[in-house]
């Protein structure tokens, strides 16, 4: 079984700062990481090769210095990895970015048939949930999002059945192999890594393409060129033109404070008690 | 069917724009025409995002000066036609209705073709979705196959002045920041939103409109992704944060999971439903479902309670439309402070189960006044 799974390394998000004059982020010091929801598709792909067999290969499309979250990649137990890095790439939306992304799945089949391509749910720089599809609509494979388990894969028949988080539910489907899935969030635990793992991954030659390499030519679909969506503003949250009103706990007891509070909770929000004591008698 | 002039078969005599790329709309391209809003619907019931969404469309629509339709796709036993008038009543003009046995359910490929077989057919300008596993999922998919720009989780939507073109805001690198994005020369501009980010509009039962019917021109056997079971969420664990209009938060700061039960009794004694932070979520103290924040529900309660959460730009994103917002955290200078309505810097181990009392003696008291 051979199984592409497509990451992207992001800046950890938790601890990003937006410079307060110029609206900028502030990267200094802001760890890059592997894209969190990454990581559930990577340990679905890796139990999916402990079951089976076969090769879990990764592919990312970034900067040169994304080889790292690749090699993280490999010390969990991935056994090869591709990072697509062109400066032609630079500016890439969601659907140039899923051009690039399925050229390299391409150009990786051609060595041995896939499978199976994972993606992560989301980013969570981007957050927006659109490479995945994208790459399934451009490659021609059944899209499985949002999965919370994979129930069979049947190697014989070339089937998969999976459990699919929609809203109010969850559905069953069936599909055939090959075909593209993201996972849910906390639907596994991410593996360790063990010593000769990491010494291991610090020292595989993560193959680097080109877009040639990946066997990209027109350059009209990559970038900014291949971006039909244009940023035309970025600023920062508005911050709120009200002051917060501070309830002293030092000169009070807590329990005046909770009358105090909920006094001008239902003075400010006027029909809120009246809801309140609507649903207390129903 | 007709075909939609592709991207790429645009003439070239188009200004090129940063980095050589095509910023003006094609000829053709001019012709599309309209907003449309997908209604998702599900067993019976239409996603409440999508309403929301014809009153946002009802906006745009009324700046550029044309119809707004609402677009259903179903199986052939299924109340479009209800759905349909119910749309007319939140603002919608049109209807189109797709109507096919492989179309019960949703599924990827049918509803797919669905959707792209209607733009290329009927040219609308702009085309919303709402961002749930469904339109998120068909969003990604319908655009890619399109070749147009899809914006996700927007929060705004205007229409800019000077190109009229819509101009969406989304907040990006986990809320930190917002940006604005066009797509000014491709056809449809597509976005999706999250449920509870715009506002509910207000029905008119008098406003009617035209329903098109269309076929879909797929058969089963064609469809490759088979669905063998729908499991219902069983309704007492079903968690309805963004619809909630009482949220008790709690976050990192009540130290550990057994204090979430304080969170539970004083959203239990208002009525109200439980949310919490990303760490707790990532911990395993709380659901999945009860995430507040840029990755988890946007929320817009009447009435916000955050306990030992500290407010970071994630979690802010989230919560910040609720009416009123109270915050507890033992430290003064915590974020939450900036956004929130009341404040206490307190232990909210302490300060919980002494507003669930007074809240619960106040209720107690004013029901036995109204009764």
């Amino acid at each position: 079984m051979h199984i592409v799974v497509c990451i992207k390394q992001v800046p950890d998000s938790a601890q990003i700062r937006v410079h307060p004059v110029t609206n900028t982020i502030m990267r200094q010091g802001v760890p890059a990481i592997v894209n969190p929801y990454d990581l559930f598709s990577l340990e679905e792909a890796l139990r999916l090769k402990d079951k089976f067999g076969g090769k879990v290969t990764m592919l990312c499309m970034g900067p040169p210095q994304a080889e790292e979250a690749l090699r993280k990649c490999i010390s969990f137990g991935a056994d090869d990895a591709v990072l697509v890095t062109d400066r032609a790439f630079a500016g890439a939306d969601t659907l140039a970015t899923s051009y690039a992304l399925t050229a390299g799945v391409r150009q990786i089949a051609k060595e041995q048939a896939v499978d199976i391509v994972f993606t992560g749910k989301q980013t969570i720089d981007g957050d927006t949930a659109q490479v995945g599809p994208g790459i399934a609509k451009r490659m021609g494979l059944q899209l499985l999002t949002y999965v919370s388990r994979i129930v069979e894969v049947d190697l014989e028949n070339r089937s998969i059945t999976v459990e699919r988080r929609a809203e109010g539910g969850v559905q069953v489907l069936k599909t055939s192999l090959p075909c593209l899935i993201t996972m849910l969030e906390n639907t596994n635990e991410m593996r360790f890594a063990n010593l000769p793992a990491m010494i291991h991954a610090a020292a595989y030659p993560v193959r680097k393409w080109s877009k040639e390499d990946a066997g990209i030519e027109d350059l009209s679909k990559i970038g900014l060129k291949g971006s039909p969506t244009v940023v035309s503003k970025v600023f920062g949250p508005t911050p709120r033109s009200e002051k917060v009103e501070m309830l002293d706990l030092e000169n009070s007891s807590l329990r005046d404070v909770s009358l105090n509070l909920i006094q001008k909770i239902f003075t400010r929000h006027p029909t809120l008690e009246s809801d309140l004591l609507m649903k207390e008698m129903t | 069917m007709s075909q939609a002039p592709t991207p790429a078969a645009a003439p070239a005599k188009r200004p090129a724009g940063r980095g050589g790329r095509n910023l003006e709309l094609s000829d053709e391209l001019k012709a599309y025409k309209g907003v449309w809003v997908f209604i998702e619907h599900d067993r019976g019931h239409v996603h409440s995002v999508s309403w929301e969404l014809i009153g946002e469309a009802r906006k745009l629509a009324d700046t550029l000066g044309c119809p707004v339709s609402a677009i259903l796709l179903g199986g052939p036993d299924e109340p479009l036609e209800k759905f349909a008038a119910e749309a007319f009543t939140f603002g919608a003009d049109k209807a189109y209705i797709m109507k096919d046995p492989v179309l019960k359910g949703y599924r990827n490929e049918p509803f797919t073709k669905g959707m792209t077989d209607l733009v290329n057919k009927y040219q609308p300008e702009i085309f919303l979705l709402g961002a749930t596993s469904m339109g998120r999922d068909l969003a990604g998919s319908v655009a890619t196959t399109l070749l147009t720009g899809l914006t996700a989780d927007c929060t705004e939507l205007k229409i800019d002045p000077t190109s009229k073109a819509l101009a969406a805001t989304r907040p990006t690198f986990g809320g930190s920041l917002y940006c604005t994005i066009m797509t000014l020369a491709y056809r449809p501009q597509m976005a999706t939103v999250r449920p509870r980010v715009m506002l509910m509009p207000r029905a008119d039962a008098s406003r009617t409109g035209e329903i098109t019917y269309d076929t879909l021109g797929m058969i089963e056997t064609q469809v490759v992704t088979k669905m063998l079971d729908f499991i219902a969420d069983a309704n007492s664990n079903k968690i309805n944060l963004p619809y909630a209009d009482v949220i008790v938060s709690g976050g990192k700061g009540l130290k550990n999971p057994e204090n979430f039960k304080l969170v539970f009794e004083l959203a239990r004694v208002l009525g109200g439903e439980v949310g919490s932070t990303r760490p707790c979520v990532q911990a395993g103290w709380v659901e999945a479902d009860r995430q507040v924040g840029q990755t988890g529900k946007t929320v817009r309660p009447k009435l916000y309670i955050a306990a030992g959460i500290s407010g970071a730009i994630q979690h802010r994103v989230g919560c910040e439309a609720a009416d009123v917002i109270v915050a507890i955290n033992t430290d003064v200078n915590a974020p939450i402070f900036e956004f929130a309505h009341y404040g206490i810097v307190g232990n909210a181990m302490q300060v919980l189960p002494a507003l669930t009392q007074a809240f619960a003696a106040h209720l107690a008291l004013r029901s036995r006044q109204v009764a």
